[in-house]
């Protein structure tokens, strides 16, 4: 199991906006968050990652227990999480975000293949190398996101909403490109508003209620689940 | 903007330091203008030593006078009470350097025990504490008799003659300018750029930013020594939050992250400044006009309006760092 999540909980200040959330997230897979606004997705990635510290649960990332690292820690131990709004450095160019993504590699020349890497999976940002980061259009930042998240070298790629904002043409090519990526190795966690879409793309999934994990089972099950689709896909 | 290698930078600082030691010599500069020179200089030091602070990793620190305080009455300390130094013996510029260190070294751990909780946190806390610091550090230097309360430190002797300030800036300026082309700078570089996202590509942000915060601070420190040493003086007021607040109108109007906008800005605002004074006590005299000194502050500041107005990202802009990094990048 590339990770496992038991009884997660995350207060702000009184507030707990997780309350008790369990998954897992079996190697080379895509596993789906989907749940409505304020169902604690974003808390979610955010203590995974070490952004958030959680009040109890245990975090294991392969067998080793990550609970309440530093989020710089994790980045080495392969934890990679592109961040609701892209958060992309704005007045870098393309290329000087990618490099610095490579911060914790010791071998150069693995970023740079990592670089390339990133350039054929996203050959639009490859176009853009020398532009500043600030310059890119919505969908192209989602792209330059998710490429600094793979020279990182993470193994686990927790993606925060990567359709918001994004034209639907350009949605459609960010989940061929999720998968593609899965393909090739990357074990990926996807929280999605989006729920049709991630659900298609999608091996296991877990709905998110009010801070609590109140469904789960493969893609397929959930969204033949009545309950689902009446709430979060509208048919 | 070129990029200065260190060995061109260094025949360039030859030249302007030569250039400057003749016209005095010749009788060209008089020895008031020699003094703003001086003044100039540490003025370099302490707005390109901010600009590293507020410029490069983007965290806004309102305090940097107090660290220089702290410089100066350490080394005027060590200087006029302990070592009791006299600048007619050669030797003591040794222990002046000693001295001068310790100001340096004493403001960096003040600045490191200031900055480590506050910047633990994201957010403005920074501005807020270093905004009390300066205050206090301020009201601090007025209440201890040893080193003269409200009348100062006085007798400090004049070690810093123009050789001295101009050798020490350089190096200021040439080791601050290193850290930000170093990859330690772009890791500073990126906290500016986003915090959020410089800690999840592994980069230890609360480590950088007091890296930052103390590296400025040891700068602000030494900046205060050679003040003390070429004034002769410390006093409580010279380290007040308004004197701060001078400092930062530099890096802003030089333009934040360029270090070329702060030699440029601490020099123009200096001079501004002394030459507003001759220039509106000569036009008063020559025309009679009921105008005093205090007219000084008002042009002063419609230009610095002018220079937001029409060129807000300061007179070098920020263009230097990026031309830097990119070029790095190659």
């Amino acid at each position: 199991m590339m990770l496992s999540v038991k009884n997660l909980k995350v207060c702000y200040g009184k507030i707990e906006a997780i309350k008790d959330v369990s998954f897992d997230v079996p190697d080379g897979k895509i596993v789906t968050l989907i749940g409505a606004n304020g169902a604690g997705k974003t808390t979610t990635l955010r203590a995974l990652s070490g952004l958030e510290k959680c009040a109890s649960g245990t975090v294991t990332l392969d067998g080793r227990n990550i609970t309440n690292m530093e989020a710089h820690m994790l980045v080495p131990l392969g934890i990679a999480h592109v961040p609701e709004g892209r958060k992309i450095f704005p007045t870098l160019t393309v290329k000087e975000n990618l490099e610095l993504a490579g911060w914790t590699v010791k071998n150069k020349k693995e970023v740079k293949r990592r670089m390339e890497e990133v350039f054929s999976i996203f050959p639009r940002i490859k176009e853009r190398a020398s532009q500043l980061g600030g310059t890119l259009s919505g969908g192209e930042q989602q792209m330059l996101a998710v490429g600094r998240a793979l020279v990182t070298g993470g193994k686990l790629l927790l993606l925060d909403e990567p359709s918001m904002g994004l034209a639907p043409v350009l949605v459609d090519e960010i989940f061929e490109q999720i998968v593609s990526i899965n393909k090739k190795g990357t074990t990926i966690l996807l929280v999605e508003q989006n729920a049709a879409e991630a659900l298609a793309i999608a091996d296991f999934a877990y709905v998110l209620e009010v801070g609590y994990t109140t469904l789960n089972g493969t893609a397929k099950e959930i969204e033949a689940n009545p309950r689902v689709r009446e709430a979060y896909l509208g048919v | 903007m070129t990029r200065f290698k260190t060995p061109k930078l260094l025949i360039t600082a030859a030249v302007v330091y030569g250039v400057i030691q003749a016209l005095y010599s010749l009788g060209i500069i008089n020895g008031y203008i020699l003094h703003i020179i001086n003044q100039s200089l540490i003025y370099v030091i302490l707005a390109a030593s901010l600009n590293l602070i507020n410029g490069i990793t983007g965290q806004f620190s309102l305090g940097h006078m107090g660290f220089a305080g702290i410089g100066a009455y350490v080394s005027g300390t060590l200087t006029t009470l302990i070592f009791k130094l006299n600048p007619s013996i050669p030797g003591s510029y040794l222990l002046f350097i000693v001295a001068i260190l310790a100001g340096g070294l004493v403001a960096a751990l003040v600045g490191f025990l200031i900055g480590f909780p506050s910047l633990r946190l994201k957010g403005d806390y920074l501005a807020i504490v270093t905004l009390g610091f300066g205050e206090i550090i301020r009201t601090v230097f007025n209440n201890i008799e040893y080193v003269g309360g409200p009348r100062g430190l006085l007798g400090i002797p004049k070690f810093s003659n123009f050789t001295v300030i101009f050798i020490v800036t350089f190096l200021s300026v040439a080791v601050i300018r290193n850290i930000i082309q170093s990859p330690h700078g772009r890791a500073m570089l990126s906290i500016r750029e986003n915090e959020l996202a410089s800690e999840l590509v592994g980069i230890n942000t609360t480590r950088y930013k007091v890296l930052s915060f103390a590296t400025g601070a040891f700068f602000a420190g030494i900046a205060g020594g050679l003040f003390a040493h070429l004034l002769q003086l410390a006093h409580p007021t010279q380290f007040g939050f308004s004197k701060s607040v001078e400092i930062l109108i530099m890096i802003y109007a030089g333009g934040v992250g360029s270090l070329t906008g702060s030699i440029v800005a601490a020099f123009a605002l200096t001079f501004l400044s002394e030459g507003l004074r001759l220039g509106i006590r000569a036009l008063a005299d020559a025309t009679g006009l009921p105008i005093g000194g205090e007219w000084r502050m008002v042009i002063y500041a419609l230009l610095l309006i002018f220079i937001m107005l029409f060129r807000n990202e300061g007179l070098m802009g920020t263009k230097e760092s990026k031309v830097i990094l990119i070029e790095e990048a190659d």
